[in-house]
């Protein structure tokens, strides 16, 4: 009893990556990821995609499984899969096959996904994660394409299936690509789980495939874990976690997930193998349906559709419009401005950060000032706004424009933080906010030797103390000179004259 | 020539004096209707008649024809389509109670292609459920009778496009054959029923019964009305990703009805001994017919054939098992309206919507893809598979065509074989290879039976794409054969 005490102590001690520090067990984790894929049409019919257009009008009679009706392929959504398969440093199967997963549900027209099965477009790669002081490479098993549902809408208030009255179904996105990501067991903690999936999502925004929202659903991942004795080699009995739709609940559900089944092994109890939903509002996780329960989903080989033969011309052609990828980029950046690692990881984590950050490299010489405007005020801004880089009034000429007005001595460092808030709300470019609002530093050594003289005249006392050794007390009279001018004063020059007139 | 007799005309015959004005589209269809109306009742021939809409659309054709429209060959030409083929605005169910009001919103390709033709259409034709079946008797609309001899079958499951055909109810048919579906309901009612390569034809709006066998064909009363009617719906459709994306020959054009030096195999496992000695012996005799043309014909042997029974009958009810899981009463056919749970919905709406040979196979179908049973059945089914086509293969670098009896038997009594599934199946036995394989094959009448009058017929079986080999020997043996019989005795009583 105490031992188990004990254990659940160091449990609780564990570090912020989730990971069961106490060494006691370590964790095993894979995740599969869906990703819907942006193309214009869908998977196997012409039916343009649909995000928020009215229910059931973008479908066709074969996305509704209408009766005689077979599937064609798109090949843009293939090219897509390729695309992801090679960032993600795959093998492209030559000869792929798509086969039919058998189950029934209402959202399903045909009562069967058709999906891909031991012949996947591609299989075996990897994604190096960053974790800060460590690169943690996870294996991808396999990438495929396959088709998504449409959705149940459960009538009533609460949207409860149990609740309601009757569920009507909106096959809009019955049909849409969908592409599936399979890890090997090689994520260690809840917080590389994470990271993993941060990762992959900046991966493919990158790439251009998919809009990645985990909130509308167009980037789904379940986790599939298990916990083992620290050292051992084989494999504990997993549990397949579901509904984890943010980054956060991802790494929640999984260090709660984490905790219940070390405590299940701890007091003498075996983990079942079996599906698990997580619950956000009670942080927990509960059981689904357990291995015997499982579908059998009776896969065979799609029959209406003909094999895809992957040609190597192809894969060069699709390798060849393979934008810089994150990690290549970030390693750009470091030889080529000079920056930090630590300050292109942010730069690259965003990719239209990173565009936005070499822009204003074009124009503007002194990259690391670029970095601090965008890491410090710029990003407090937009997170304020909760708008991404490109959506703000700021363009990289009005940024560097203002950065020049710094350098040129135009403008101080306090001014211009007000200049770039107002750049912000409005747009306006930094001459005209300078030249409207009178902002412009002052420079005139005469204008400022009065002003300096009047301070001086009128506190007395202070100037004693300077003069007795105290040097805080010239910090009071240069802000006395500055608010003389309302800020706009040439800080450096101020300075200059005061400590020339003071001795 | 009387006009009463034009619903027996071939429709080569019928467009020609379609183009010479000396009959209008509204005399053929008027004489069809007329038979139609005389035995519908008797045969039960169409699940859905079209005889208002029909004479409507002969006026129309033929002011288009005096318009200076294009007589093209299936012009004014009354044609039957199998009820598992879609029709927009008209509907399909596939002879099932689940589809019973179910209305199509789109054509199938090959009814959009007749429609281009200015077709007109008799009405759709009864079948067995789901093309599940060799005698018409799985339908939820009830048999057809053979018009040759009303208490008998006209063999499945194309009983209806048979019969209409065979009836003069129609002057050609579209059906679809799956192990056998249009041959061997030709053969049992005397008339020409041809199965193209796999792929020739495009599926799309074919109501799936097994995706890898299905094909759409024609049956005609004779192989020149074969090989224009498969010139008018073949071809690449890119709503068919297994259709051949290739250009194809005018078939008319190897109808020279001669098949000198041509090598003929006759596979010994398909003239086996449980066959009527008749139907044997009509075959030998047009074998002879052939060497008498200069054709060489020699007797071979496939192997493997002698599993295709057992092959087919987990390949079709497997990808059947899928394919029909579509149907469950939540977005179009029937639905059980008391049930209360989601999986009531299912259990009742399929339990009460499909009929026994139907549940039968999708049982069959999903225990073989059953997890544990997969490799053993299913997988292993596919390995046998490509056994016989890899025996096909090398027939074919021997010979031109293959020739057999289409079906073991005559027409047999309705009810007969109905309590034994097993017996049914063995209906197929000469016809299953071929769609296992993917090849074309045509039935054609080989002559009546001296027992009871019935029609016999004789299968030529070409390699991939070779439907020119085909027609040629059809052709051939059609002309030395004779064979232009009628089921009189419908029309006497």
């Amino acid at each position: 009893m105490n031992q188990q005490k004990d254990t659940y102590k160091k449990m609780e001690g564990q570090d912020s990556s989730g990971s069961v520090k106490a060494g006691k067990y370590e964790t095993v984790i894979g995740l599969e990821t869906h990703v819907e894929l942006f193309t214009t049409t869908k998977m196997f019919c012409g039916c343009k995609l649909s995000f928020g257009a009215d229910p059931n009008t973008c479908t066709c009679p074969v996305c509704l499984g209408h009766p005689g009706t077979l599937p064609v392929i798109n090949k843009k959504a293939i090219e897509f899969a390729i695309k992801i398969a090679l960032a993600l440093n795959c093998t492209i199967n030559n000869y792929s096959i798509f086969h039919r997963k058998n189950y029934f549900y209402p959202d399903m027209p045909k009562n069967y996904q058709i999906s891909q099965y031991d012949l996947p477009v591609s299989s075996k790669g990897y994604l190096d994660v960053d974790m800060g002081d460590y690169i943690r490479r996870v294996g991808i098993t396999r990438v495929h394409l396959e088709e998504d549902t449409g959705k149940l809408i459960h009538t009533g208030v609460t949207g409860r299936i149990s609740e309601s009255a009757a569920s009507i179904v909106d096959f809009n996105r019955a049909g849409t690509p969908l592409i599936e990501i399979v890890t090997e067991p090689d994520i260690k903690s809840p917080a590389e789980a994470k990271e993993y999936l941060i990762s992959l999502r900046n991966l493919l925004l990158y790439l251009d495939v998919s809009d990645c929202s985990m909130e509308e659903g167009s980037l789904r991942c379940d986790a599939n874990v298990s916990v083992r004795p620290a050292g051992t080699a084989g494999l504990g009995t997993k549990a397949e976690i579901k509904n984890m739709n943010s980054f956060k609940f991802l790494q929640k559900g999984l260090e709660y997930e984490v905790l219940r089944q070390v405590e299940i092994l701890e007091s003498g109890g075996k983990v079942i193998q079996q599906t698990r939903h997580y619950d956000h509002v009670t942080d927990t996780t509960k059981a689904l349906r357990s291995k015997e329960e499982a579908h059998d989903y009776r896969y065979f080989p799609e029959p209406d559709l003909v094999p895809m033969q992957i040609g190597d011309s192809i894969i060069k052609e699709i390798k060849s419009a393979i934008p810089e990828l994150p990690f290549e980029k970030t390693a750009r950046f470091v030889s080529q401005f000079g920056i930090s690692i630590y300050d292109c990881r942010f730069l690259v984590a965003d990719k239209n950060m990173a565009e936005y950050f070499e822009k204003c490299c074009v124009l503007y010489g002194n990259a690391k000032t670029v970095v601090n405007w965008l890491m410090g005020d710029f990003s407090a801004l937009l997170n304020k706004d909760d708008i991404s880089i490109n959506e703000s009034k700021i363009t990289p000429e009005k940024l560097t424009r203002m950065l020049e007005m710094i350098d040129n001595g135009r403008i101080n460092s306090k001014i211009a933080k007000s200049v770039f808030e107002e750049m912000f709300a409005t747009g306006t470019d930094p001459q005209k906010i300078i030249e409207g609002k009178g902002l412009e530093q002052i420079s005139d050594e005469g204008m400022i030797e009065s002003l300096v003289d009047k301070v001086i005249n009128e506190n007395p006392g202070t100037v004693e103390q300077f003069r007795s050794g105290k040097v805080k007390a010239l910090g009071f009279l240069v802000g006395q000179v500055m608010a003389g001018t309302k800020g706009k004063a040439n800080p450096k020059l101020v300075n200059e004259i005061l400590l020339r007139k003071l001795r | 020539m009387k006009e009463e007799s034009l619903n027996f005309f071939p429709a080569h015959k019928l467009n020609k004096m379609l183009k010479n004005r000396e009959i209008s589209a509204t005399d053929i269809a008027g004489t069809v209707n007329s038979a139609i109306q005389k035995v519908q009742e008797k045969l039960n021939v169409y699940i859905r008649l079209e005889s208002e809409k029909m004479l409507e659309q002969a006026k129309q054709v033929d002011s288009y024809i005096g318009n200076g429209g294009e007589v093209k060959d299936f012009t004014g030409i009354p044609i039957a389509i199998k009820d598992n083929i879609c029709t927009k605005g008209i509907t399909t169910t596939c002879a099932s109670k689940i589809l019973e009001n179910y209305v199509p919103v789109y054509d199938a390709t090959v009814v959009k292609k007749l429609k281009d033709q200015h077709f007109v259409l008799t009405g759709k034709a009864n079948m067995d459920e789901f093309a599940m079946g060799s005698s018409n008797e799985n339908s939820y609309f009830g048999n057809v009778k053979n018009p040759w001899a009303t208490a008998r079958v006209p063999g499945g499951s194309s009983g209806g496009p048979a019969a209409s055909v065979a009836s003069g109810t129609a002057i050609c048919a579209l059906g679809s054959d799956t192990g056998g579906s249009i041959r061997q309901p030709a053969a049992l009612c005397g008339i020409v029923g041809l199965k193209p390569t796999y792929g020739l034809v495009s599926r799309y709006g074919l109501v799936a019964f097994a995706s890898s066998l299905d094909q759409i064909g024609p049956l005609t009363r004779d192989v020149e009305d074969s090989a224009s009617l498969l010139n008018v719906v073949c071809g690449w459709d890119e709503n068919d990703s297994t259709s051949i994306n290739q250009a194809h020959p005018d078939y008319t054009r190897f109808l020279s009805g001669d098949m000198k030096n041509m090598k003929i195999g006759v596979p010994r496992e398909l003239m086996v001994n449980e066959m009527d000695s008749e139907i044997k012996d009509s075959v030998t005799r047009a074998l002879k017919l052939a060497q008498d043309m200069g054709a060489v014909v020699e007797e071979t042997s496939l192997p493997s054939l002698e599993y295709a029974l057992s092959v087919y009958y987990i390949i079709a009810p497997s990808e059947a098992s899928s394919n029909l899981s579509r149907f469950d009463g939540v977005r179009y056919g029937y639905r059980n309206g008391t049930a209360e749970t989601l999986r009531q919905m299912y259990k009742k709406s399929r339990a009460e919507g499909f009929g026994p040979e139907v549940k039968r196979r999708i049982m069959i179908g999903t225990y073989c893809l059953s997890a544990g049973y997969y490799d053993a059945y299913y997988e292993k089914a596919q390995r046998v598979r490509t056994l016989i086509i890899e025996d096909f293969r090398k027939a074919f670098e021997k010979y031109d065509v293959l020739i057999s009896p289409t079906s073991p038997t005559t027409a047999f009594k309705i009810g007969e074989k109905v309590e034994d599934p097993l017996t049914m199946y063995l209906s197929d036995i000469c016809t299953i290879p071929v769609n296992l394989a993917g090849l074309p094959a045509i039935s054609i009448p080989c002559g009546l039976s001296s027992k009871d009058n019935l029609p016999m017929g004789l299968q030529v079986i070409g390699n991939i794409l070779r439907e020119d080999n085909v027609f040629r020997a059809a052709s051939s043996l059609e002309k030395a054969i004779g064979f232009d019989k009628i089921p009189e005795e419908l029309y006497k009583s």
